[in-house]
């Protein structure tokens, strides 16, 4: 960095025009959403738009997602175990494995996995039809491109995402289950009983409705870098790579959000309980 | 619509357009009349494409106003300017098909989206307006990737086509093509013309087309080599004008002259050339 580039001016030049920046992005992307959802409420896309989306998005993320969620259940197992055997807990790896892939690691992990399958390609996608004229084209051809565009992925983002969630939970706790069974000797009746008695319908509510939030911000921030990409093979790449980078960004913030509400939501709907998150 | 033949379909009044601090628009006025076919010609970058899309609202200008029918376009809520939209036909540069969408569903896709035509006729309008540009039936279950550039352009033709449009936007048809399909573009352009009432903007810098095409030209010019206080629009006329220009910047154009540029390159050159045998103070 240069002496100049260092000067007062520079730095606080630099720091605010990063701000505006900024500013200006997160309003622009307030207003897209707005924009886009709006449809959600007066014209929903033809099933002949809806149903390819959600094939692409959902049922083509499911192998990337059982194998995230299979692994994430063992690693936990493998993680845990010897902290566990040392206070002779091990018998309780179950709950901490459901307890932990349902309320937390479960919605996280798969939806970072998803921005990068789904959004990154989303974004390319939109990216390279915004640079090759296709969204002109299709408000020339009377099409609106939110509606065409925006709401069937967001769609297939907001269900699906959730529903590819729960199957990732699933199959984590299997693979916990398969790795403390079969390779560190765990008895399946403590492993089942701990995983079922110590986790909630409110826990597994909590994971489920972060998934939703999850998947909606996922198609959101993706469709608005595509929409804003800028121009050649070089915009559509860094529209790609924004995509995942804020997806990933949001999705832990949103996490971090979410979880202080649902903890607080919990003790408003049960004051003289104790929570098990 | 009521107007008669030789009515103004759209005005351009005073319209700039910038792209932040870059400015492509600059007070630019013209009109386009029922039943001509109006050629933008210019070099690169002098901002033909962008008056294409202002004319159709497919980007608001910075200032200035655009008049359908002497309505301003931006001033109609954007169901009914969508609705106005689809008087128009647009041939992108690159033909922008949907990658997605098989030739069938792209030239379909208006149809599908704007009325509630029965699938019957709507592959009858498809079929007819593939014929009519010179594309088989068969090719409509390629997919565009799997299209030759000129084959791109006639489907784009083709979609363009498909609603019936009053007017016609043309952005570079014949760019990147051969010859051959250069003629047959141009060809198409003059059928589609012969065939149904429609008026044509085109945009090009191939002089064939304008040869072919068109009966008035209007001729813009990069703001980037413009004084202050020069207009934009070096040229407006009827194709014979354009060719008998004496006007150095026109006809230098037409002729496919570089002129003063080469002075201007000649001069850089030697700048760099000096600069560069010039020891640097650090």
């Amino acid at each position: 960095m240069t002496t100049e580039a260092l000067t007062k001016d520079g730095v606080i030049g630099a720091l605010g025009g990063t701000s505006l920046s900024a500013i200006d992005n997160i309003g622009n992307l307030g207003v897209f959403s707005i924009r886009s959802l709006r449809w959600l409420f007066s014209r929903w896309p033809r099933a002949s738009v809806l149903l390819p989306t959600f094939y692409q998005i959902g049922v083509q993320s499911l192998v990337v997602v059982l194998i995230t969620g299979g692994f994430i259940g063992m690693v936990l197992a493998v993680q845990t175990y010897a902290q566990f055997r040392s206070f002779h807990l091990e018998s309780r790896l179950g709950a901490v494995i459901t307890m932990t892939l349902v309320s937390e690691l479960g919605p996280v992990l798969a939806a970072t996995m998803l921005a990068g399958r789904v959004g990154s390609s989303m974004a390319a996608e939109l990216g390279t039809m915004r640079v090759t004229e296709q969204i002109d084209a299709l408000r020339a051809l009377g099409a609106n491109p939110l509606r065409y565009l925006v709401v069937p992925r967001f769609l297939a983002c907001f269900l699906l995402i959730p529903i590819l969630t729960v199957f990732a939970d699933a199959i984590g706790i299997l693979g916990g289950w398969l790795f403390c069974t079969q390779s560190l000797g765990l008895d399946s009746y403590d492993y089942w009983h701990h995983a079922l008695n110590y986790v909630g319908p409110y826990d597994i509510f909590t994971g489920f409705t972060k998934s939703i939030f999850f998947g909606g911000a996922i198609a959101l921030i993706s469709c608005h870098r595509g929409f804003h990409c800028g121009a050649g093979a070089e915009g559509v790449g860094r529209a790609a790579t924004e995509a995942f980078v804020w997806s990933f960004v949001v999705i832990l913030i949103l996490d971090f959000f979410l979880g202080v509400f649902f903890a607080n939501l919990y003790f408003v709907l049960w004051p003289n309980a104790v929570l098990s998150m | 619509m009521t107007s008669s033949l030789g009515e103004v379909l759209i005005e351009f009044r005073a319209i700039s357009r910038s792209f932040g601090e870059q400015s492509v628009l600059r007070d630019v006025s013209f009109s386009v009349r029922r039943g001509e076919t109006l050629v933008l010609i210019g070099e690169s970058g002098c901002g033909k494409s962008v008056s294409l899309k202002l004319m159709m609202a497919l980007m608001e200008p910075t200032s200035g106003r655009i008049l359908w029918d002497g309505q301003d376009a931006w001033s109609l809520n954007e169901q009914e300017r969508n609705r106005q939209r689809l008087r128009f036909g647009y041939l992108f540069q690159g033909a922008a098909l949907f990658d997605s969408l098989n030739i069938f569903d792209n030239v379909a896709f208006g149809l599908r989206q704007n009325t509630d035509l029965p699938h019957s006729q709507i592959q009858d309008i498809v079929f007819e307006r593939l014929q009519e540009v010179g594309l088989r039936k068969n090719v409509c279950r390629q997919k565009p990737a799997e299209l030759s550039g000129g084959m791109k352009k006639r489907v784009g033709l083709a979609r363009a086509l498909a609603m019936s449009p009053d007017i016609m936007f043309y952005d570079e048809p014949t760019t990147g093509l051969d010859p051959i399909m250069t003629d047959v573009i141009n060809e198409l352009i003059v059928q589609t013309r012969v065939r149904r009432p429609v008026t044509s903007v085109v945009v090009t810098h191939e002089m064939r087309t304008v040869e072919k095409v068109a009966d008035n030209v209007i001729m813009l010019y990069p703001l980037a080599r413009l004084e202050p206080d020069e207009s934009q629009v070096v040229f407006s006329g009827t194709r014979a004008e354009a060719f008998q220009s004496n006007n150095p910047r026109v006809s230098q154009f037409i002729r496919g002259e570089a002129g003063d540029r080469m002075d201007e390159l000649s001069l850089q050159r030697k700048q760099t050339v000096r600069d560069s045998a010039t020891p640097s103070a650090a």
